[in-house]
């Protein structure tokens, strides 16, 4: 865990080199897409309110200077799977964003939504030797969490503590300076596999960039597309992609529950190339322009051409009905939905104050699943679209950016995590203060 | 052995396959050198540092020939002066309006300019200068008309008063500014006369001192300034009034005002003194002290003032 510590840490401290320099890079790598935002932190605050962008959620300080986004290459179920066609993306899109902001990008912070994430509620608890609780006490409580096996090549990707309690009274979200004798917090940890995270690192950094801090995709899109009261009382956002589904639960404006369904829009298409022995993209195209949940009679007389270039003129003037593509794309999504349920189950959101559900990602914009999602999941359902931004261009405030737009936010104001309270220095390990004096040694 | 013969139409000569895509993703190096480009200092250097380098370098390399150097200069001298003697720009004539004989004689030999000139040379600043050192001209406006007319419209000084010194007589104007020198006296009748060290300075209290004289004027000789302090009004038959030097007109008006009342001036009288004012003192010319002297039996004084001597052994 130590050397988590460190490496995150030392995101934070280039997070924070990198404000200090005014502009930062926000990159959403998905299955289906990939997306640059560069941001500038001007601190000035000044809001443009013709935009119709009010002082939202404190996030006026910085503003949407270059966005683009590509086409995703080399990554399947959010993980990087050919990392020099990911590389090749990523240098797209980097590059696109930066020529629109006029600015050249060196810290970017990222977000992935595959790598099997798993969620872990972890407790601590100290006796304040003080009777008081001090910055020092909160970062041993946290440091005293009993810290499960995770499993080998885990990492630790987020670590926020959600709760403290002094004594018998909980629910506190600073416990700085409260008067008692027992201190305990509950922390949120999220893992994903180590390998990931290396090749993330990898990719980045073979664009010239520096990683300045990464972060659940999942966790982004709920930032974006929960509103300030949903995130207080408690809601789950689900957002489709392309790769996966990714749930998350938040409750007292902490995640406190994450995971993905490892089935998406993606496997839609591929049923319907499949179904319709169409070419993908033109089975991709179907399910944007085409694609619904719900048939209606109409639908049956909707025909669409399906087109192709075999040079088989039977096959090349082929016509579906939009039922029948209906009628492929909705056990699917039947499928994904299940699926979310339970997860749900197994997160017990049943049992939670509030069962609101926001549905986002670019798979919540197929028709009617808003109808479909209701019947699965539960009555409180809407789709949300991520807060705007200052600055974002218009066709980048689609469902499919939130969780763009949620990194953006977690750039500008990250939630506490454990790595941003100073390690207890008993936990400092012996080794480096060994190094150091070796190499004093051997330098002088 | 059999023929195959194929009566199959003819292969149709397929389309040309589509180029394959062009993949997006800017190169490595592409990438690399747009990051650089987007880095402020080097945009900097390229688009202000290296050009301006490159500009002042050719400068330099060209203008290090001591031949084309001249070969400029020369260029831009020749191309100015071209312009400069242009038609439309050349004086062709110059006027003079409100000056007198004399002075727009002086002024031409003055104005040291062989017309036609461009108007370029002619530096008007300069000019005005130096016609404002010649004392007659109180004021002059020089300026280029259009069509090529140097005009001067000139200012007089207005000769007030004649100024006698040990030098000669000057004409002065009614500020005491210097006008012309005079020969004598009889040339300007009309002109009051003032005299002594440092005249001119008070000038404009002379001029109203002799406003003032009123009623005595056809009388007044002149004025003398004594210790460049006060004036001594000077009459003939060799009177004189002395006045002080605070309040002279003042003092002149009592002087008046008494010679009304009782005709001092008219009297043998030599020296009104009103040097104070409160208390005038009048000196008597000769034969009125004679007069009183013989009255009371006393030696008659002489012409230089000293007691005659008794004749009585004569």
């Amino acid at each position: 865990m130590a050397e988590l510590y460190q490496t995150q840490r030392a995101m934070r401290n280039m997070r924070r080199a990198a404000l200090q320099r005014g502009v930062i890079g926000i990159l959403d790598i998905g299955t289906s897409k990939i997306a640059c935002m560069v941001l500038k932190f001007d601190g000035s605050g000044t809001m443009r309110e013709t935009d119709g962008v009010g002082p939202m959620a404190g996030q006026a300080n910085f503003r949407v200077i270059g966005a683009a986004s590509t086409r995703s290459r080399g990554v399947r179920r959010g993980e990087i799977e050919t990392m020099a066609e990911t590389e090749r993306a990523i240098r797209t899109v980097v590059a696109a964003a930066q020529k629109l902001a006029g600015v050249r990008v060196d810290h970017v912070i990222a977000c992935m939504s595959g790598g099997r994430p798993s969620s872990y509620g972890l407790d601590g608890q100290i006796v304040l030797e003080s009777g008081k609780v001090t910055e020092h006490d909160v970062a041993s409580v946290l440091a005293s969490c009993e810290v499960p096996d995770f499993g080998r090549g885990r990492e630790v990707l987020h670590a926020q503590p959600v709760n403290f309690a002094v004594d018998n009274r909980s629910g506190l979200s600073d416990p700085r300076d409260h008067a008692g004798n027992k201190l305990a917090c509950d922390m949120h940890v999220l893992t994903i596999d180590g390998d990931l995270i290396g090749n993330l690192v990898q990719c980045i950094r073979r664009c010239d960039l520096e990683l300045a801090g990464i972060a659940s995709a999942s966790y982004a899109s709920a930032r974006a597309s929960l509103v300030e009261d949903e995130q207080e009382l408690g809601a789950a956002c689900i957002d489709f992609g392309g790769g996966g589904t990714g749930v998350s639960i938040f409750v007292k404006k902490h995640m406190i529950f994450s995971d993905n369904v490892r089935i998406g829009g993606n496997l839609v298409t591929q049923d319907l190339a499949q179904g319709l022995r169409v070419s993908l993209p033109v089975a991709e195209r179907l399910k944007t322009l085409n694609g619904g949940v719900e048939a209606t009679g109409r639908d049956d007389r909707d025909m669409i051409e399906v087109g192709g270039d075999t040079g088989d003129w039977e096959a090349d003037r082929r016509t579906v009905s939009r039922a029948d593509v209906i009628g492929i794309m909705r056990p699917r999504v039947e499928e994904i939905l299940e699926n979310v349920r339970q997860t749900l189950d197994a997160a017990g959101f049943d049992h939670m104050p509030s069962q609101q559900i926001v549905l986002t990602g670019g798979g919540s914009q197929i028709p009617g699943l808003d109808g479909l999602a209701t019947r699965i999941l539960g009555p409180n359902i809407r789709c949300g679209r991520p807060l705007r931004i200052d600055g974002l261009a218009h066709q980048l405030t689609d469902p499919s950016f939130s969780s763009a737009v949620g990194l953006a936010l977690f750039a500008a104001h990250p939630q506490d995590e454990w790595w941003d309270f100073e390690m207890p220095a008993d936990s400092y390990p012996a080794r480096s203060l060994r190094r150091a004096y070796r190499w004093f040694r051997n330098n002088w | 052995m059999s023929f195959v013969i194929d009566h199959r139409p003819g292969r149709q000569s397929e389309p040309p396959l589509p180029r394959p895509k062009r993949d997006p993703a800017p190169s490595r190096l592409k990438y690399r050198l747009e990051r650089m480009w987007l880095t402020p200092l080097y945009r900097r250097v390229v688009r202000v540092g290296l050009p301006a380098f490159l500009i002042a370098m050719t400068a330099g390399l060209w203008m290090a020939d001591e031949g084309r150097r001249a070969m400029l200069t020369d260029g831009i001298a020749g191309v100015v002066e071209k312009i400069q003697s242009r038609d439309a720009f050349q004086v062709k004539m110059m006027t003079i309006e409100g000056a007198s004989p004399a002075v727009d004689k002086a002024l031409r030999g003055m104005l040291p300019i062989d017309l036609p000139a461009s108007s370029f040379d002619i530096d008007l600043v300069a000019l005005r200068l130096q016609v404002l050192q010649l004392d007659a001209i109180e004021d002059i406006d020089l300026r280029i008309k259009p069509g090529g007319v140097l005009s001067a419209v000139v200012k007089e000084r207005v000769p007030a008063l004649l100024w006698r010194h040990p030098r000669g007589i000057e004409m002065l104007d009614a500020t005491g500014h210097r006008v012309a020198g005079v020969t004598s006296r009889d040339v300007r009748r009309d002109l009051p006369l003032i005299a002594g060290v440092g005249a001119d300075q008070a000038s404009e209290e002379a001029l109203e001192l002799i406003d003032a004289a009123g009623p005595i004027l056809p009388r007044v000789r002149g004025l003398v300034r004594r210790g460049e302090r006060r004036w001594d009004l000077v009459l003939d038959k060799g009177q004189q009034i002395k006045l002080p030097a605070e309040g002279a007109v003042t003092a002149l008006g009592a002087a008046i005002a008494m010679h009304q009342a009782e005709d001092i001036l008219g009297r043998d009288i030599r020296v009104v003194d009103l040097r104070n004012p409160s208390r005038p003192i009048v000196q008597l010319g000769i034969d009125a002290q004679n007069t009183i002297r013989s009255a009371r039996g006393q030696p008659l004084l002489g012409p230089d003032g000293k007691p005659l001597e008794e004749e009585k052994g004569g």
